[in-house]
């Protein structure tokens, strides 16, 4: 039985109830409680099962190492699996479920699988599911993923809200325990700024659990006066509840706080993720307690000796009434005389050092604790739940020398200082023998730009383990980055004997104890598994990692690898050091997608850009379509219009009388100074330098590659000034592609670029009546003998400043209006407003794509695709042959460029009058190499045209502009095939006559 | 004349710190030689300002920002925009430059109350504490998705630029990182802990 005691608990207020279920059973904790505390205070030992053997699991841990306890917390909106119930707070209202059994916690046919051990080695998967191939897609994979696997996966969307929140610190202390306080008390007083962080909800960590006496008082009271005099100083930030979870190149620190999670009700942010630059950082997170690797180390009842006491001192809860210890290292001894002071019964440590221990296990007797040295445990007796242990000599292979009853085994291997955030970024560790563990080497210490360390430890992180050295140790840190640290306080511990390093217990165990020791809980890894990989091969600690799962656990093998290690160090026959250590990586542990994500989600997953324009288009029913981060309105369908019928309506509209586009989205970029016409006349493939004021040209734009990555129409504003066009994704990128060879390449002209895309609204005004319109609205002579085609104009258009362009990408009588976006909506509404007499008519991109595939007109994006060039577009007469030089023209001089094979634009017309299916590929005769149909061209753009009730398309074909009339077959999805015939791809208005009116 | 429109026509919202759309300001761009005494000249008699520091912006009836090293906004009265273009083409017609009207390529935001500092830190990489961020400083940088500018006219007064078409984003993002109980009392005294 765990029970909770009558008196204590350092941590709870008895006086909170909060009421929890678990598995659907009403239960009580209090507040301050861990769910982990609160489901022990309630004798629920047993939380789950292991995801390969579905073997009984129990609580381990009192904290983040907590390899067994995740279950699957909260219901819809707020399910959330693997949650970890040491770390969890608990709330009143709790749910929580345990995971990965079925039917039931208490009876898993799953644990079928433990019985099957013996078939279910290390790199079973790899062994077995390979052949025959078919079994993996239908017998295998089925089976793992009904069997295998934690929680469930969350269906509904999440309902809480995360944010990031980006800080610069000069100098970031992880771990609110004694060192990260004593570090931040002795770095302080340098008003540098310093941010404290603690994962926990408390300060201090472990010292008044372990009773430290600081300054000759309890650990508490020291704790007390440091937290009051940091929070004093406001050059000092402290936050509980927020864990370091990455450390970063150039000081970038990555912190999970948990604002939300242990008070659900409130109006806050879940969890926010802190984005940190620090100068330096400390981590100063302590150190995790190792298992010890005896046969039936797994059964619940089997806990850590540190998290015992944790429970018992924090929480009142007594994990059960008789706990035998086991231990190689004195400060097992604290559990055992904690277990003793809280009235229950200690029936012996077990001590592997045939001397046992120092001054702790001389109070153990004093205290009436009987201590057997030099013995081990054989084996832990019991089945869902511990009911004893016989006991071996550790020397021995494992013959029973005795028995004892207990509820509870409390194991401790000696400590590992938590290096993980020292490592994230390069830190090295160095192997320390005397404490058997991995700890930080201050000489290879993660390096910043300028070849300093920026990672310091602290405490017990740089493996010095005792209140006194860990509190010296942090001071040392602080007078090592910032110097001034002044004097550590006094500490007063109790002398320590030596550890023994026990890596398996008994140390001649055979293999039927070894494949029951486990290393790894959660993934099922024993020493026997590590032990295998070694014998077939894997000598790599990374390999015998991925091999035997060892540490790939949610958990990343926090009480697992060092065991691990040492065990495959002892089957290589290599010290462990050598072996090294599988690489650490963030975060240190889960952290939430929602975090991640940040506020970027529902509304502002991205920016969606919008013109002056858009509440129209949506007022009047647009479907949008996205053009880079813009949406424009692909057609505005009426009534009960299919997009078709609606694309259609727009163009007949438009060529019949007169069509409104936003136009706004297209680039506008000016370009001015002495040098404008010469760096034009680079930036296109054709002149620009020679284009009179007061007219437009369209002009191309390659590439260094030659390949056409841009279009658009350029004016000539005046003597030294050009607005450059650009298409609506690719204002941005042009501009910066300007600024680039201004900035780098010839940054002696004199030229000056701006992006003026969002300055103006602008409108194209379509159609036969195009120029009526305008003359309604007055105020500019827009007449053709005033305003030619090519040519733009400026002054007012119902007292709203404007500029005019006339030209036309739809074959139509067209002008192009620029207008101060801040009266864009203004023109727009006077526009449909004039025009209603004409039947004004706004047309999204379809009909805009349609009208200019009619003409012939090519699109970015459709004809080409990075690998097109101009001379395939049949646009030869726009690359200059006056000019030296042009971005481009180098290129197009390579012979795979000038080559007459390259597929060049036609028009495509089927025979039967479709519309050929997008991208589709003209067949050839024959197959190449690999079997495959050879091709000749394909199709770039295709449309239903309602002007010439037939399908359209342009294409790329080989020879093409030589083939006229020949006919083509182009193979469909559906496995017909339609002809099309090679035809001019301008299908309307060949003479440019409707536009020239 | 048709009445200019801001973006999102002065929307507001009140949350730990208030947020509100100001749509009436003419803008700018002047790009030239910052340190030509003609240049110099044209911005003092504009803005009444000397040209500021790199990553400074001045603010007095009218204003001027630091944008790059040949690049000035300048900040004035919509009305004004018109005349002051055509000061700047006249004073500096023997003088490289670019001068554009920028007045409705811009969103302009004002955030009011304590924790304006609070409200930008969760959005923007810079840092805005007021060591790094001081009255005077107008820092270019990002907030969350889409490029913005920010400075501070005082401890509970923030501006935001960024372009017009993401101003609702813009709007939705500072509404959102000003929604109560988020406040992180980084910067401003008396929230959590």
């Amino acid at each position: 039985m765990s029970t909770r005691l009558a008196t204590g608990g350092r941590l709870i207020n008895r006086d909170a109830i909060q009421n929890f279920t678990f598995n659907g059973k009403k239960l009580r904790g209090f507040a301050g409680d861990t769910l982990a505390s609160a489901l022990l205070a309630n004798d629920q030992m047993l939380v789950g099962r292991s995801f390969k053997y579905h073997r009984p699991r129990g609580i381990v841990a009192s904290g983040a190492e907590e390899p067994n306890a995740l279950v699957n917390m909260g219901q819809g909106a707020r399910f959330e699996p693997n949650q970890r119930v040491t770390t969890t707070e608990l709330f009143d209202g709790l749910t929580a479920q345990s995971q990965n059994h079925w039917p039931s916690l208490e009876y898993d046919i799953g644990a079928v699988n433990t019985h099957l051990a013996r078939f279910l080695p290390a790199g079973f998967y790899y062994k077995m599911f390979i052949h025959p191939r078919p079994f993996w897609k239908h017998v295998y994979e089925p089976f793992i993923r009904f069997s295998a696997g934690l929680g469930k996966a969350p269906k509904d969307r999440d309902g809480d809200r995360y944010e990031y929140l980006y800080a610069h610190f000069d100098l970031a202390i992880i771990g609110g325990g004694i060192a990260g306080l004593q570090a931040a008390l002795s770095a302080a007083q340098s008003g540098q700024r310093i941010i404290v962080m603690e994962q926990t909800a408390h300060w201090g960590g472990r010292a008044p659990v372990d009773g430290d006496v600081i300054n000759g008082q309890g650990a508490a009271a020291w704790i007390a006066e440091t937290i009051a005099a940091l929070k004093a100083m406001p050059n000092v930030t402290l936050r509980l509840r927020m864990m370091g979870a990455g450390v970063y190149d150039h000081g970038y620190l990555l912190a999970y706080e948990r604002l939300g999670d242990h008070r659900p009700d409130a109006d806050t942010p879940r969890h926010r993720l802190w984005r940190i630059r620090a100068k330096h950082i400390v981590t100063a997170t302590g150190a995790i307690e190792r298992p010890l690797s005896f046969a039936g180390n797994d059964i619940p009842g089997v806990m850590l000796a540190s998290a015992v006491r944790d429970y018992i001192v924090n929480f009142a809860v007594s994990p059960g009434d008789r706990v035998v210890i086991v231990t190689n290292n004195d400060d097992a001894y604290r559990t055992a005389l904690a277990v003793h002071q809280a009235g229950l019964t200690v029936p012996a440590v077990i001590d592997a050092r045939p001397a046992g221990g120092g001054a702790l296990m001389e109070q153990a007797r004093a205290a009436g604790i009987r201590v057997e040295t030099g013995q081990a445990i054989a084996s832990v007796k019991g089945g869902k739940r511990v009911s004893g242990v016989s006991l071996c000599q550790q020397a021995g292979e494992g013959g029973e020398i005795g028995t004892i009853d207990c509820d509870v085994v409390a194991m401790s291997g000696g400590w590992s200082p938590v290096v993980h955030l020292w490592s994230h970024c390069g830190g090295k560790l160095t192997w320390d023998a005397a404490q058997a563990c991995f700890v930080p080497d201050p000489a290879r210490a993660p390096t910043g730009a300028d070849g300093q360390p920026f990672v310091t430890t602290a405490g017990a992180a740089s493996g010095a383990m005792t209140a006194q050295d860990a509190l010296h140790n942090a001071v040392d840190a602080v007078q090592t980055i910032l110097g001034g640290a002044g004097a550590a306080p006094q500490a007063e511990a109790p002398e320590q004997a030596p550890l023994l390093p026990v890596w398996i217990m008994p140390q001649g165990a055979g293999v039927k104890l070894r494949q029951k020791m486990w290393l790894d809980y959660q993934n099922d890894v024993k020493v026997s598994d590590v032990q295998l990989a070694a014998q077939e091969g894997y000598e790599s600690v990374e390999h015998a990692k991925r091999y035997t799962t060892l540490g790939m656990a949610t958990d990343q093998g926090k009480l697992s690898n060092i065991n691990g290690l040492a065990v495959l160090s002892g089957a290589l026959n290599s010290p462990i050091p050598q072996v090294g250590t599988t690489t650490f990586r963030p975060p240190y542990t889960p952290i939430s997608m929602g975090a991640i994500a940040g506020e970027a989600r529902g509304e502002i997953f991205q920016p969606l850009r919008a013109t002056p324009m858009q509440e129209w288009h949506i007022e009047n029913g647009a479907y949008f379509e996205p053009v880079g981060h813009w949406r424009r309105p692909y057609c505005y369908p009426r009534g009960g219009e299919t997009h078709a019928d609606a694309v259609a309506r727009e163009i007949n509209a438009t060529r019949g009388s007169l069509g409104l586009l936003d136009a706004s989205t297209l680039g506008k970029i000016l370009v001015k100074g002495p040098d404008a016409g010469r760096f034009l006349d680079m930036m296109y493939t054709n002149m620009m330098s020679n284009l009179a004021v007061g007219k437009c040209r369209y002009g191309l734009m390659c590439g260094e590659n030659g390949f056409l990555f841009d279009d658009g129409v350029v004016a000539r504003i005046d003597d030294d000034t050009w607005l450059c066009h650009t298409t609506s994704g690719g204002a941005d990128h042009v501009h910066a592609h300007m600024e680039e060879w201004l900035q780098t390449e010839w940054w002696d002209w004199q030229v000056y670029t701006a992006n003026v895309t969002e300055q103006y609204a602008q409108i194209a005004v379509v159609g036969p009546n195009a120029r009526k319109v305008l003359e309604k609205l007055g105020g500019l002579d827009v007449s053709k003998d005033t305003l030619a085609f090519m040519q733009w104009t400026e002054g007012t258009l119902a007292d709203i400043p404007v500029r005019v362009f006339r030209i036309s990408f739809s074959g139509e009588l067209s002008f192009e209006i620029a207008a101060p976006a801040a009266q864009g909506r203004a023109l727009w509404d006077k526009l449909h407003a004039a025009g209603a007499e004409f039947g004004a008519t706004a047309y999204g991109t379809e009909a805009l794509h349609v009208m200019r595939a009619e003409k012939g007109f090519i699109m970015i994006g459709d004809e080409t695709d990075g690998t097109v060039i101009p001379q395939d577009l049949n646009l030869n007469w726009a690359l200059s042959k006056k000019k030296d030089d042009y971005l481009g023209k180098r290129a197009h001089l390579r012979s795979h460029m000038a080559s007459a094979e390259r597929w060049k634009l036609v028009g495509l017309e089927t025979l039967d009058g479709s519309v050929l299916p997008d991208g589709a590929y003209a067949k050839a005769s024959g197959k190449n190499a690999n079997g495959q149909q050879h091709t000749q061209g394909r199709v770039t753009s295709t449309y239903y045209s309602p002007t010439l009730n037939r399908g359209i398309a342009m294409g790329l074909v080989r020879h093409g502009p030589d083939r006229m009339g020949e006919v083509l077959e182009f193979p469909k999805i559906d496995g017909t095939v339609v002809q099309a015939k090679i035809v001019n791809p301008v299908f309307f208005d060949k003479d440019g006559e409707k536009q020239n009116v | 004349m048709s009445e200019p429109v801001s973006p999102l026509n002065g929307a507001a919202y009140d949350g730990f710190v208030s947020v509100r759309e100001t749509g009436s300001c003419g803008m700018i761009t002047l790009r030239g030689d910052l340190s030509d005494p003609v240049v110099q000249g044209v911005v003092k008699t504009l803005t009444g300002v000397d040209i500021p520091a790199m990553g400074k912006i001045t603010i007095g009836k009218t204003g001027c920002a630091w944008m790059s090293p040949d690049e000035l906004l300048l900040l004035l009265p919509r009305a004004d925009v018109s005349a002051a273009l055509g000061e700047i083409a006249q004073a500096m017609r023997e003088t490289h430059h670019l001068a554009a009207d920028v007045s409705d390529a811009r969103a302009l935001f004002n955030i009011t109350g304590a924790g304006v500092r609070d409200v930008l830190t969760k959005l923007t990489p810079a840092d805005v504490s007021p060591v790094a961020l001081p009255v005077g400083t107008m820092r270019r940088t990002r907030l969350a998705q889409v490029p913005a500018a920010i400075w501070i006219d005082d401890e509970t007064t923030a501006n935001v630029i960024c372009f017009r078409s993401v101003a609702r984003y813009m709007f939705d993002l500072l509404c959102t990182s000003a929604k109560p109980g988020g406040a992180p009392g980084l910067f401003a005294q008396g929230s959590e802990q």
